[in-house]
């Protein structure tokens, strides 16, 4: 068998289908041994699908997966651990209530009947930690650990069960970029030790800089498998769009207005009675956007609950348009015209039953004309709905359907519809593009920029960096519940806002 | 999936589901639970078939049949009404039975206590007993809306409560000539009697408001805004925060209606049936918990209520008539129930899952 | 020497009517730890005391009537788990269908043993050298029967396998994060199936308890809520055996004490008191639970489907 021939596992003509859209339609990949081969695709081009498959917890409806020349069925992740492929998805598989060698050691036989033997599992965890370069306290409890030690520990995990093919699902999208770099190094020295990486992903920059090979999908077919010294960004992003694509948002220039909303030392708890805010202060003005920059989980969901009215304040000021509102309602901040577009759109920002239409009232329809006294008016509601799905362009059968059917680009446009339409002088926008395709997420993008041009002020909290550099005109990074620093469009580069993330505070800006 | 001599099964999730459908899968539930029931009859050495023909004829066919049929709908109709409001935003009121004791209990206190004028004093009952009902409603939905307590413990432990607070009073403060061992309370005055229809026991008032609230409570749940909140909370709790919807209100509101709604049932039995207060178990046979069936059935919605009502009273009509004729026990009614409710839900999974055969390669 | 018997005899009624709340909450509690809830433990309940007495009373073996009791129970409860876990149908409904069923069931089946004596019950026994120690002798050794011994005795081995073994740690995992578990290659469904029933066999044997050892006789909805006590109390233990322990006989403790007012309250309110107790158990555990944010396993009553994210 030639060397460079010695593929770690070969997919034939993989073939999966849901209702109503084929994800994989006939995807061939021969993944190589000991290297690392991304998978490129934007959102729904089937990376996950493929990997899921392949990892066992989806079958596919044709095709075959060959190991070590063998044609094998993975029936079941049980089964695709037995061949030694491990897969550590975007969101960890972890049991927060339970210890790192507690979910270590999860679903294993350790051969000693019910009873574990702790000890040896620990010199286990320790050996292998050692080798690898990590380093994390085995009794720990899951939920006291940061992000990038979940992610170490996920890493232990398949490293414990002696895997040696590993999949990877988006695993830098909760990372700071301090985080990523250690992420990678740990990846060169799990190659090195003989381990096979098959690398989700979206970021053009990863690619570049951590992958051997690179297959890119889209529309779950693939267009090419290259490697990685033999390409380029731009040309992979052609095949990975169909299309060129803009790197940088075209915006008109600021024209900043009145100071909108006023943030004075804001101390806000979080779900646990923790502090999630420590003394936050800054101002946002009509007709920027203001970009709210930071790993998950420092404060930007609470900032965010707050300034709508969805979580108390503990201490200090918040002030919009010269009003204090503090301490007022959710409905109340509503009437204000403070827009909402929510971070999880299907969870907090729709009722999946209720009709399109109903949706498009659900904060609205104590208003006239869509009721009357106690009543409700459907025939407002449904002349609503008509105006909205032409303006916004919200594709679906029929206004009286029930939102469960619609696509997660078009259930963001309802939302974007309901909340825009009262001419907002605020706009909280968490996650605005947050597992939609390209189209969509330029089209939400389109629409942010326009309610800026309109005068309204924007903040923008997003997890994807790319998106805040390109639309805001002014960028705060939170850490740990503070402000770490607020730069100005021009100033604002990657590392700058990185080392924020990761906890250091910038000099010398005026917050 | 699974595998079974070379078939194999997949199991998706449908994406919708049309109102046929769903009359379909209820209605070969409701037939499975019946046939389950009769090799129950057949186990007490009863023909299934004879006694099912005996059901029917005896609840439909004859005018006493159909009237008892009617007379046992009306408190599941009032009952039933109001658990499809709570189970509407998702709140598990198992308590009917209880605050239909409560409204029985406010009726007989304003009956036999009260100075109000003879015209007025069958409205004060039904308005105290739907306050009444409504009231011990209210508390789990407060300990529920305040503090998260689990409303399907308190509603139940309350049910028990009132078993026990009427028992007291038929016993004690309340307590009236007894006859052959059993308590009641004093016989209510003439003008608290509710009027019947002539040779039955149909209390027409109660079946007349229950009729109208069905109506009414229809028109709330989809016509209007408190309506709207009720659906919403029910649907998506963390979307109703998000639409500035006060889920205490909502919770109150809900809990107000469907207490009160039972409340007024109990006011029925006890003005209509019994005019003294009985012992809880006379008063209702469970009413409160096939009530829960009934609304289920209806999939929630207030005017299929009417039909379901009427069903569930057919069903307890024929089961005396069975009782009476054939010698089986009065329990029998609870395994229907039960048998019901269970077929019932294990047959939601067809309504959302599609099972296709898939041939083996 | 008044005080040493008021003691005595509180301790001991609290051993005897806490034990069958135990067994039941003990049950209850690594069903709901695997995400399963079951409401179905006062029918299963109520048909363990039908079927522990019947079998007591025709084959004269209190043991094998424990034994058919285990297994009724464990049948109605593998038939919630079919609902709740295959079906994934509402776990409310379907505990509350089983209640009515096993209600109905055991009225029906029931009906012509009222009334019967029961000759043969659990043998007591009495350890002789423990039986002298003050205060714990009399409570614990003396004439104490083996069902009491064979539930404390659980406690801490239930809570050893919860906290401290593989088998803890998967059924821990299902009940909390049940996507986690399915891709570590566990069954989910076949951990619930277990779980589900080693609940329903416990409250079978609890309610055989109550119609064997603790009255012998069978009443028609002996069980009187029992089952629903259960269910607050697995609450109040915050899942956790030992705590389920506490819970069971403080409020076995509790009950037995509220008799004492029985010249002030009359016969039939006090009745309601274990009711009226079950609830303000439940509004004080809510309130420690808003505070701490320690709380169920948070899975529980999720039907769990693969592949939903």
């Amino acid at each position: 068998m030639n060397k460079t021939d010695d593929y770690a596992i070969e997919l034939h003509r993989i073939v999966k289908r849901f209702p109503g859209v084929i994800a994989n339609d006939g995807i061939d990949l021969k993944v190589r041994r000991g290297e690392i081969h991304c998978l490129l695709g934007e959102n729904g081009a089937g990376k996950t699908t493929l990997m899921r498959i392949l990892f066992g917890l989806y079958q596919p409806d044709e095709g075959e997966i060959i190991l070590n020349n063998q044609k094998i069925q993975i029936t079941s992740p049980k089964v695709a651990l037995q061949n030694r492929i491990g897969m550590i998805h975007q969101h960890f598989r972890l049991v927060s209530t339970l210890s790192v060698e507690e979910n270590i050691i999860l679903g294993l036989d350790e051969g000693t009947g019910p009873f574990t033997n702790f000890r040896r599992v620990r010199e286990k965890i320790s050996l292998i930690s050692s080798q690898y370069g990590l380093s994390i306290d085995p009794q720990a409890k899951i939920w006291q650990l940061a992000v990038g030690q979940q992610q170490q520990v996920e890493i232990l995990k398949a490293l414990y069960r002696e895997v040696e093919i590993l999949i990877m699902d988006e695993p830098t999208s909760v990372l700071t970029p301090q985080e990523v770099e250690k992420l990678f190094i740990t990846l060169r020295s799990l190659v090195n030790n003989g381990l096979t990486i098959i690398f989700i992903t979206h970021k053009l920059e990863e690619v570049m800089k951590v992958s051997d090979r690179v297959t890119v999908l889209r529309k779950g077919k693939v267009v090419i498998t290259v490697s990685t010294k033999d390409t380029d960004k731009a040309t992979l992003a052609r095949l990975m769009v169909g299309r060129e694509v803009i790197f940088r948002f075209k915006k008109n220039p600021l024209q900043k207005k009145d100071k909108i909303l006023e943030i004075k030392d804001l101390h806000v708890l979080n779900d646990r009675g923790l502090p999630a805010l420590r003394g936050v202060s800054f101002d946002l003005f009509g007709g920027e956007i203001l970009g709210i920059a930071g790993v998950s989980g420092n404060g930007q969901n609470e900032l965010a609950e707050v300034l709508t009215g969805l979580r108390k304040v503990w201490k200090g000021l918040i002030y919009f348009t010269n009003q204090d509102i503090t301490h007022c309602s959710s409905r109340k901040i509503n009437k204000l015209k403070v827009a909402h577009i929510p971070a999880e759109r299907i969870r907090r920002g729709i009722v999946v039953t209720l009709s399109i239409s109903e949706n498009l009232i659900l904060n609205k329809y104590f208003y006239l004309p869509f009721s009357r006294g106690e009543f409700l008016n459907y025939k407002a509601i449904e002349e609503n709905a008509q105006a909205m799905i032409s303006e916004y362009q919200i594709l679906t059968p029929h206004h009286k359907a029930p939102v469960r059917i619609l696509s997660g680009g078009n259930i963001q446009k309802i939302i974007l519809a309901r909340e825009l339409s009262k001419d907002p002088g605020l706009i909280v926008a968490v996650h605005p593009t947050y597992g939609l395709d390209i189209g969509a997420t330029e089209q939400v993008r389109q629409i942010l920029l326009a309610q800026r041009e309109r005068g309204a002020g924007i903040l923008l909290i997003s997890e994807d960096l790319e998106e805040i550099i390109s639309l805001s005109d002014r960028i705060l990074v939170m850490f740990n519940g503070e402000t770490m620093g607020i730069l100005e469009e021009e100033n604002a580069d990657l590392e700058k806002i990185g080392l924020m993330m990761a906890g250091s505070k910038y000099p010398g800006e005026k917050i | 999936m699974t595998s079974s001599k070379g078939l194999e099964f997949k199991i998706e999730e449908r994406s919708g589901v049309s109102q046929g459908r769903i009359l379909c899968i209820s209605v070969l539930a409701i037939l499975f639970a019946l046939v389950i029931a009769g090799l129950f009859f057949q186990l007490f050495g009863v023909s299934a078939l004879k006694a099912y023909r005996l059901i029917f004829s005896g609840s439909l066919g004859s005018s006493f049949g159909l009237a008892e049929t009617l007379r046992r709908a009306i408190p599941l109709l009032l009952c039933g009404v109001g658990l499809t409001i709570a189970f509407r935003a998702l709140f598990w009121n198992i308590g009917a039975e209880g605050q239909l004791l409560i409204g029985a209990v406010a009726a007989t206190g304003i009956a036999l206590f009260s100075e109000i004028p003879a015209p007025l004093l069958l409205p004060a009952m039904f308005l105290g007993g739907f306050i009444g009902g409504a009231l011990w409603g209210l508390i789990p939905a407060v300990l529920k809306a305040t503090l998260g307590v689990n409303e399907v413990i308190t509603t139940l432990m309350m049910n028990y409560m009132s078993i026990y607070l009427v028992e007291w009073l038929i016993h004690g403060p309340w307590k009236g000539p007894s006859a052959r061992g059993f308590a009641y309370s004093e016989t209510f005055p003439p003008s608290a009697w509710l009027p019947t229809i002539s040779g039955t026991r149909i209390h027409w008032p109660t079946l007349f408001l229950g009729l109208i609230l069905s109506v009414l409570m229809y028109i709330l749940i989809l016509y209007t805004k408190s309506g709207l909140e009720i659906r919403i909370m029910g649907e998506n709790p963390e979307a109703a925060r998000y639409a500035g919807i006060n889920s205490l209100k909502v919770t109150l509101l809900v809990m107000f209606i469907s207490g009160g709604l039972a409340g007024l049932a109990g006011v029925g039995e006890i003005a209509g049936i019994h005019q003294r207060l009985l012992g809880p178990t006379h008063i209702s046979m469970g009413y409160g918990y096939t009530a829960v069936i009934v609304a289920w059935l209806a999939r929630r919605n207030p005017l299929a209520v009417i039909f379901t009502s009427l069903f569930f009273g057919l069903l307890i009509t024929g089961g005396d008539v069975i009782k009476v004729s054939l010698g089986l026990p009065s329990q029998l009614i609870n395994v229907f129930n039960g048998l019901i409710l269970f077929f019932l839900i294990g047959s939601e999974f067809f309504l959302h899952y599609r099972i296709s055969l898939l041939s083996r390669r | 020497m008044g005080w040493e018997n008021w003691i005595i005899t509180t301790f001991s009624r609290s051993l005897a009517y806490g034990t069958p709340l135990l067994l039941g909450t003990l049950g209850e509690i690594y069903a709901e730890r695997s995400g399963v809830l079951n409401l179905g433990v006062e029918g299963m309940m109520i048909m363990g005391a039908y079927s522990a007495f019947t079998t007591t009373y025709l084959t004269k073996n209190p043991w094998l009537g424990m034994l058919v009791a285990g297994i009724i129970g464990g049948i109605f409860s593998l038939i919630h788990a079919f609902t709740s876990i295959t079906l994934k149908a509402n776990q409310i409904v379907s505990g509350l269908s089983l209640t009515m069923l096993g209600l109905g069931l055991s009225g029906v089946l029931g009906r012509g043993w009222e009334g019967k004596p029961l000759a043969s019950t659990i043998p007591k026994v009495t350890i002789i050298p423990l039986s002298h120690l003050p205060l714990l002798g009399p409570i614990l050794f003396q004439e104490q029967n083996l069902i009491v011994y064979f539930t404390i005795i659980s406690v801490p081995l239930l809570w050893y396998i919860l906290f401290r073994t593989r088998i803890g740690i998967t059924i821990r995992a299902v009940g909390e994060n049940p996507a986690t578990a399915d891709s570590m290659g566990i069954n989910v469904s076949r951990v619930r199936y277990i779980c589900v029933l080693l609940g329903g066999i416990l409250a079978g044997i609890s309610g055989g308890y109550l119609s064997v050892v603790y009255r012998p006789a069978w009443t028609e909805g002996m069980t009187a809520g029992m089952g629903w006590i259960v269910i607050a109390l697995t609450i109040f233990a915050f899942w956790n055996p030992v705590n389920g322990m506490l819970g069971a006989f403080l409020f076995a403790a509790l009950y037995h004490l509220s008799f004492r007012l029985q010249p002030y309250i009359s016969p039939e309110l006090l009745k309601a008191m274990p009711y009226a107790m079950a609830i303000i158990v439940l509004i004080f555990v809510s309130r420690g639970t808003l505070q701490k944010r320690i709380g169920a396993p948070a899975a529980l009553s999720l039907p769990y489907t693969r592949g939903e994210d």
